[in-house]
């Protein structure tokens, strides 16, 4: 019997902004318990909420961003439930009427296991919307109790929801990474997941193919992409598991445990609040005008995917390579600072980074940010590989010296005296003392021993401490030999 | 000196022929007297006003003196205060001492003025009567056996009796302007959005609306022009040029068209009160003004929508009161939802109660759409209304209240009748607009009677000029209660 995956997501992503959404407070992260609390966010008596202008220019970031609509006027809505660390009694958040409407992003699909090959898919988006952040309740603050921290409540968020478009984890979790993409890519989120910057809520369902949706789970916050995967995985199974025995899924909000890698239920529709939303009257709709948008579409960078279409058309690479180096901002920044220095090398800057550069700092343990090499310091190697001074092997060389000393890729060579002979004159000379010290295999090479050639090349690149230049040996070689 | 303007007050402080602090203590004894029979203030500080008094002495002697420097007022208990314990009426807030100043607080205190107490209130705003203060029930000074009317009961009572030059209210409903008729002084409720509200405890965000009270037209102008304003720290304060309410006290009112919503003159309305008014009408058309018969047909349905709307948006506003962070919490309590329950249960009173219930109904899965939905409808229809009104007309007039001030008890036991009272005045607040009571005479009972003026959007200054006119016309705004 052959099941079908449906899984739609909702992402949190914490917006940048320095100030809250509704108030002069600092969004600073890892401050002392309630120092960011100002009357706003106390819920003080008579203290009402002031949009934050920044909150909505990064909302409209994200849906020009995503292709999706922009609404002209939405409305902030209260969304009523009693805890500590919520101070008003209420959420802030949209719910008729979001800020961002339907869009679509555009992902590369990297299947997790086997030989699958990466595919393109597009997931629609189905809504974006802004609201607030509670505040964090810290248990065990002092015996017995539970302290409440309100420097959190009010924070910014975006919460981006999708359709159910995705098919398997492997899905779930590349569209999830293309979201943390994105939205450091455009700025509006710093992506910091241990920081809860990119918290994800995933809404899992199976069915036999072609039926209609099965009841989904929610798993709430997961705030790594491993985690994301091993989740879906067992509640996957799990739902297969319960219905091929017979059972029932019924409508629930799990949590994952990373220690044992199972789910379990926090709560059923059952206990479903009613959060008697309705519009808050304390805020005025938020209209959005046509310039307003035009205004902000001018602040926002060249996105992946047109990088992407660029890198192909107009610089040669393949679309895995010109994926790979939008894989973020900082890769594809670090790309183009490279290219600067060898415009005509594309392939090969490429090559470099995806290849040298990526396998330092796995081995390292670094991201793209903390490479100890700049791009300025490839593009100063890759300059000489391109004006010949520099071999292949030479260039490594380089590379390794300056990855673990720094330095000025010139400086480096000329220290180590790894510049390439193309020198002519030189070249000929050495082909010259190579060819009289073995007349006799001349003899042979010249009476139909091309097998020699090979010998040649070694004995002369030798004499020239494994300098000179390989294509300009080979033909000096082939010319003299010739006679 | 008391019975002087406050135009004349300012001179006289200017002119140094009395300093803010012998005014102040002046205010003070006459409260240390009479208050205790009327209970008008919840709280007075006599050193931190006579502070404020000595500094705008100083500032005087500066001749640095704004137009309310030196003059004493009192402030609803709604208006956060810094270092002023602010309660709201209700033992919820008995121990909140606030940490800001509302933008009407620093607006008086900006312009050098002595905040002379907080005045009582019905809790949370929430009452037509100022039975529902946790402080105690306020009486009229014309008949301390009858109520002040409310929510800003204590303001209207102490204006009064004299207990302050003029005082802040808040009118959600009709409390700046049912108090003001029942208790026969004037009151303003400006257009919403004119006065910010920030720093006024939210009752219902939509309609709440700060404005003044006082003795005449001319002093509520004065203080206006000190109250408006925009406010970045209230989303829904308008952003308009400044202006002077004052400019238009003396212009003649030939031509001035009155309209006369026949829904205001039917029944439900005591003869006593409709005498008085009709009598103002017709003082008014001596004075040049013409009549014009209009009608507003949607208003019947104000009260209906009222207390789904207002209920609606207070049982929200009033969940951040749970015991957490600050106010009334329950000395006892078992668990997190039992210090909740208790604490909301023995920190709010009944018709506070009353109301969140009934707004956590109307907004309830599966009723929202025919309550809340419904009434935002009708509002709009009401709203409308008035739009096609002044069409034909320059200024609405009627009745402000169906009665005068009822007896203490009296309607405490049905809120339904107690929720009529306001009849006249809510559909105000769903549109919008700005409405005044003023005097026009006495009922039975020898109790006053108030004529509302409802203008257009932002015809604050028109309202005043008809209101003030009147009152040179007219000595009824200069009667006293006895004993006062």
């Amino acid at each position: 019997m052959t099941w079908e995956i449906v899984i739609g997501l909702e992402v949190h992503t914490q917006l940048s902004t320095n100030t809250k959404i509704f108030s002069g407070a600092s969004t600073a992260f890892g401050s002392e318990p309630n120092t960011q609390a100002d009357a706003v966010s106390l819920a003080l008596p008579g203290v009402f909420p002031v949009l934050n202008k920044g909150a909505v220019e990064r909302a409209i970031k994200f849906g020009l961003a995503t292709g999706s609509y922009i609404a002209p006027h939405s409305v902030f809505a209260r969304k009523n439930y009693f805890y500590p660390d919520l101070p008003k009694g209420y959420q802030i958040s949209q719910m008729d009427l979001p800020v961002v409407g339907q869009g679509a992003l555009t992902i590369l699909v990297e299947p997790l296991s086997g030989n699958a090959k990466p595919y393109e898919k597009t997931v629609r988006i189905t809504r974006a919307h802004l609201e607030e952040d509670a505040g964090k309740s810290v248990h065990g603050a002092a015996q017995g109790m539970t302290g409440v921290d309100l420097n959190r409540a009010g924070t910014p968020l975006l919460e981006i929801v999708s359709e159910p478009d995705m098919c398997s984890a492997a899905e779930a979790v590349s569209y999830a990474k293309a979201l943390h993409t994105l939205v450091r890519w455009i700025g509006i989120c710093d992506g910091n997941m241990q920081e809860g910057s990119f918290r994800c809520d995933v809404n899992v369902s199976v069915r036999k193919s072609g039926a209609p949706l099965g009841t989904r789970r929610e798993i709430k916050n997961l705030n790594s992409f491993k985690f994301m995967q091993q989740a879906i995985d067992y509640e996957v199974q799990w739902q297969i598991d319960t219905l091929e025995s017979g059972g029932k899924i019924q409508q629930a909000t799990i949590l994952f445990n990373p220690d044992t890698g199972e789910t379990r239920a926090m709560r059923s529709k059952e206990d479903a609040h009613d959060y008697r939303y309705f519009p808050d009257p304390d805020l005025l709709p938020l209209e959005i005008s046509p310039e307003w948008i035009e205004q902000v579409r001018a602040t926002l960078p060249e996105l992946p995917h047109t990088k992407q279409v660029r890198y192909v058309n107009e610089l040669g690479l393949s679309a895995y390579d010109a994926s790979m180096l939008t894989s973020s901002r900082e890769m594809a920044d670090f790309f183009e600072t490279v290219l600067s220095a060898v415009p005509n090398d594309a392939k090969m800057c490429a090559n470099w980074i995806m290849g040298e550069v990526n396998a330092q700092l796995n081995r390292d343990g670094l991201d793209m940010s903390q490479s100890p090499i700049t791009a300025q310091q490839l593009g100063g190697i890759l300059k000489r590989i391109a004006d010949d001074t520099l071999s292949n092997s030479g260039a490594k060389d380089v590379f390794r010296t300056m990855w673990a000393e720094g330095g000025d890729a010139d400086a480096i060579i000329e220290a180590k005296g790894l510049k390439q002979v193309s020198d002519s004159g030189a070249i000929e000379a050495i082909v010259d003392g190579v060819m009289a010290a073995n007349a006799e295999k001349v003899a042979e090479y010249r009476s139909g021993k091309d097998k020699l050639f090979g010998f040649f090349v070694g004995a002369a690149m030798k004499a020239s401490q494994g300098k000179a230049n390989p294509a300009q040996l080979n033909e000096v070689l082939k010319q003299k030999l010739a006679g | 000196m008391i019975e002087s303007s406050l135009s004349q007050m300012g001179a006289a402080l200017r002119a140094k022929k009395i300093s803010s602090v012998e005014l102040t203590q002046l205010y003070l004894d006459r409260i240390a007297q009479l208050n205790p029979a009327l209970n008008a203030y919840i709280t007075l500080r006599p050193d931190a006003s006579l502070a404020q008094a000595k500094a705008a002495d100083a500032r005087i002697a500066a001749g640095t003196a704004d137009a309310l420097t030196g003059i004493p007022f009192g402030q609803k208990d709604i208006f956060c205060a810094k270092d002023w314990l602010t309660t709201c009426g209700s033992k919820m807030l008995h121990n909140f001492v606030s940490p800001y100043d509302a933008h009407v607080i620093s607006q008086f205190n900006n312009a050098g003025a002595v905040n002379l107490g907080k005045t009582n209130m019905d809790e949370f705003a929430m009452g037509s009567s100022n039975e529902t203060s946790h402080y105690g029930i306020v009486k009229n000074p014309w008949d301390k056996a009858r109520v002040p009317g409310g929510s800003s009961g204590g303001t209207a009572s102490a204006i009064a009796s004299r207990l302050c030059a003029a005082a802040t209210g808040t009118d959600t409903g009709g409390s700046i302007r049912q108090p003001a008729a029942l208790c026969g002084i004037s009151g303003l409720k400006p257009t919403y959005g004119v006065v910010s509200r920030y720093g006024m405890i939210a009752f219902a965000s939509s309609l709440d609306q700060a404005g003044p009270m006082g003795r005449s037209a001319e002093d509520l102008a004065l203080m206006l022009n000190t109250m408006a304003g925009f406010d970045e720290r209230d989303s829904t304060s308008l952003q308009r040029d400044k202006e002077d309410y004052a400019r238009d006290l003396n212009k003649p009112l030939s031509g001035l068209r009155i309209g006369i919503p026949k829904e205001f003159f039917a029944e439900g309305l005591d003869t006593d009160v409709e005498h008085a008014v009709q009598a103002a009408i017709a003082e008014y058309q001596k004075l040049g003004a013409t009549l014009v018969d209009i009608s507003l047909p949607n208003t019947r349905l104000s009260i209906p929508v009222y207390y789904v709307l207002a209920p609606a948006e207070a049982s929200s506003n009033l969940s951040r009161f749970d015991g957490v962070r600050y106010g009334y919490r329950a000395p006892e309590y078992t668990d997190l939802a039992d210090m909740y329950e208790k604490s909301r249960a023995q920190g709010f009173g009944d018709e506070v109660k009353r109301r969140i219930m009934i707004g956590t109904y109307v907004l309830s899965h599966g009723y929202y759409d025919a309550y809340y939905l419904q009434a935002q409808k009708i509002r709009r229809l009401i709203a409308q209304d008035f739009v096609e009104a002044y069409k034909h007309c320059d200024v609405i007039m009627g009745p402000t209240s169906p009665s005068t001030a009822f007896k203490l008890g009296e309607k405490g036991d049905d809120p339904v009748q107690m929720y009529l009272s306001d009849i006249y005045t809510i559909a105000v607040n769903l549109a919008g607009l700005p409405g005044m009571s003023i005097p026009c005479g006495f009922g039975a009972n020898n109790m006053p009677v108030g004529l509302q003026i409802i203008g257009n959007y932002f015809d604050e200054a028109r309202m005043l000029n008809v209101a003030h006119q009147y009152q040179l016309a007219t000595d009824w705004h200069t009667k006293l209660p006895n004993g006062i």
